[in-house]
């Protein structure tokens, strides 16, 4: 009878887990359906991507993802090189870089903040916080006229300094949240067992908070992957980013391609991706810490 | 060795959280710390070990200031309330993390970790982590990690607080065991009496960053130093009732309850007392006896309410406007409503004066006039 009991709940249960399935599954669709439509672009001719009604069955080809990496070229004898490779570095550098730098300062700062309060500690916070409110367009035309008076316009290291500045307050008070969590007895145990401060927190303190550390990163660099102002002002020919390099294949003399568009914006996003999936325990994790009380 | 506290105090700000307490700790002897959350307990233990500095006074380990050290110079080890293993390392490791400050080799490692294993009966889950840990093996493995090295003292903060009722038995005894075993001198800190009069070879009761009294668990029980005290100490509460002196008999003293007198069978200090002078009589819940018909001696009481506790009964009584609690035995059955007279045990009775302190007073032998 127990049994019999169970398999009932069980079905119940059964009933409603398909009807969140399939909501679930309904909002992921509507929210994918962009994303998917642009991917299906990539594949198609010319003729089919501007196709109307939109075609969803049709012969794929290869040639918009060709055409990021090549272009036709008469002078050059057929087929010349585009410079999306590099395109493609300088984004992953640049965002991944800076990303790390701004996680590995945010974290310092952030432990700093959690165990060693000063006065006015929480003013400190809101000061650091305060740096992200305004809109960044507001602050464009100051930090372009300092990048250009010292120099540092259209370099790496000007760009990754920008966005290390922009991600520190995010990593700061994220980090902090996840110190916060932490049973401080764990580090006061490590000290009267002989560890120094610097045993206590990189062999107490950092292993704890990993999968903290991993959301903070990937939040990040998602942020700083996608990012375009600062990346269209402060970038020279060398150090462009993908976001600025496809925004210039908009309005050649051909009109807009979306074709190859939109196989830029598929490469684009496989980085990201790649990232994400491979840290998606961790940002689960990092995403729940905390709501759950110890 | 011995710990000597001198005068030590801490303030947070403007708050004094321990305020000029002396102290001292001898060679082997077991000190509990007791009192109610928030008596600066805790802080006292933790400026012991390091992890507060002291904002005055002064603390000695053996004859050493040890003030300014950091924690980890000061060779004490410490078990912390929610226990504090290190998450990501195995019992084992656990164990042996203090060893590793010793530079120790791996072999001699081992070796002690096997001990201390064999002596708390962690041998079977040495290869775990604390998550997969129950609660009375997380609360062995602490009071292993603190016992592995040859530390100068120990410390416990609240070692039994987060077990269940019958864990915390077993624990008590195993931790008692310990102890003994170590010949150092420790310092548990509780705000649990039973746990403190019976692991305890000396208490220090605190409050509001003082302390109240010293003295061994006996003493604590049988001559409370003053009201809290008396009032702290032993469960059902003692009963404190304020009296007025009114005159002495050849009994004893003639005391205004309310609107009742009672005759009590003290004098010593009291010779000195006044008439009318204002005092609190304490008498344990368990130091009454059941008298058969009124007397000069005997208080009425009605009765209620009635708690059966198992092999006794509580009863909460009124005499007059005061609340009296008394424990009889669990045969004696008293109706709600009716009026019982009791009789205070001789020899069992405490005064307080109006500031609260002891009054030391003797008991009147029976039939011998004061």
């Amino acid at each position: 009878m127990a049994a019999a009991a169970r398999r009932g709940r069980q079905r119940e249960l059964g009933k409603a887990g398909w009807g969140w399935t399939a909501l679930v599954a309904v909002v992921s669709i509507i929210y994918f359906f962009p994303v998917l439509w642009i991917i299906l672009t990539a594949f198609k001719t010319r003729t089919d991507a501007l196709a109307i009604p939109p075609k969803l069955f049709f012969t794929p080809t290869l040639d918009n993802f060709i055409g990021v990496f090549y272009r036709a070229s008469i002078s050059a004898g057929g087929a010349q090189e585009t410079n999306f490779p590099l395109y493609f570095f300088n984004s992953i550098f640049i965002a991944g870089t800076s990303v790390l730098l701004a996680l590995i300062v945010g974290t310092l700062a952030a432990y700093a903040f959690s165990r060693h309060p000063l006065r006015g500690n929480d003013t400190y916070l809101f000061i650091i916080l305060t740096t992200r409110m305004m809109p960044p367009i507001v602050v464009i035309i100051p930090i372009f006229l300092m990048f250009r008076l010292s120099g540092l316009a259209g370099s790496y290291w000007g760009i990754i300094l920008l966005y290390t500045a922009f991600n520190i307050p995010f990593s700061v008070w994220l980090v902090k949240s996840f110190f916060d969590e932490l049973n401080p007895e764990i580090e006061d145990a490590a000290r009267m067992d002989g560890a120094t401060e610097r045993q206590v927190f990189f062999g107490m303190c950092l292993p704890q908070i990993l999968a903290g550390l991993a959301a903070t990163f990937v939040f990040g660099l998602i942020l700083t992957w996608n990012e375009f102002l600062f990346a269209l002002l402060l970038t020279g020919v060398d150090t462009r980013t993908v976001p600025v390099a496809m925004a210039r294949t908009l309005g050649g003399e051909v009109g807009v391609d979306y074709g190859l568009l939109a196989a830029i914006v598929t490469l684009f996003l496989i980085p990201i991706f790649f990232v994400t999936f491979l840290l998606q325990n961790q940002l689960l994790r990092g995403v729940t810490f905390g709501t759950v009380k110890r | 060795m011995t710990i000597e506290l001198l005068q030590l105090t801490k303030q947070f700000g403007k708050l004094t959280a321990v305020d000029r307490i002396d102290l001292k700790i001898g060679e082997g002897e077991v000190l509990c710390l007791l009192g109610p959350s928030g008596c600066g307990k805790t802080t006292t233990l933790r400026m012991i070990a390091g992890l507060e500095f002291a904002s005055d006074g002064e603390i000695r380990l053996g004859d050493v200031r040890v003030n300014e050290l950091a924690a980890r110079e000061r060779n004490v080890a410490m078990t912390f309330q929610f226990y504090a293993l290190y998450p990501s390392l195995t019992v084992a490791e656990n164990l042996a993390y203090p060893l590793h400050a010793e530079a120790l080799s791996a072999g001699e490692i081992a070796r002690r970790v096997d001990q201390i294993a064999r002596i708390l009966q962690l041998g079977p889950v040495l290869k775990r982590r604390p998550g997969q840990l129950a609660e009375g093996e997380k609360q062995r493995v602490a009071v292993g990690r603190s016992i592995i090295r040859d530390a100068v003292c120990f410390l416990f903060d609240e070692p039994l607080s987060r077990l269940d009722v019958q864990l915390r038995e077993t624990m008590r005894g195993e931790i008692k065991a310990v102890l003994e075993g170590l010949n150092k001198p420790t310092v548990i800190v509780t705000h649990d009496q039973l746990e403190a009069l019976t692991m305890a070879d000396r208490i220090a009761v605190m409050r509001d960053g003082r302390i109240e009294q010293v003295a061994s668990p006996h003493e604590i029980f049988a001559r409370p130093a003053n009201l809290f005290v008396a009032g702290f100490i032993g469960t059902p509460q003692m009963n404190l009732l304020p009296v007025k002196l009114v005159d002495r008999t050849t009994d004893g003293v003639r005391f205004a309850l309310g609107e009742a007198t009672v005759i009590l069978p003290v004098n010593g200090a009291t010779s000195a007392l006044r008439p009318s002078a204002a005092l609190t009589i304490g008498v344990r819940p368990r130091a009454f006896d059941l008298a058969a018909q009124p007397a000069p001696d005997t208080i009425a009481a009605r009765v209620d309410i009635i708690e059966p506790m198992g092999a006794e009964t509580l009863l909460h009584l009124l005499a007059g406007e005061h609340e009296l609690r008394v424990v009889v035995d669990r045969r004696t059955r008293p109706a709600i409503g009716s009026t019982v007279h009791l009789r205070c045990k001789p020899n069992q009775l405490h005064l307080f004066g109006t500031d609260e302190q002891r009054l030391d007073l003797r008991t009147v032998p029976a039939g011998v006039p004061a």
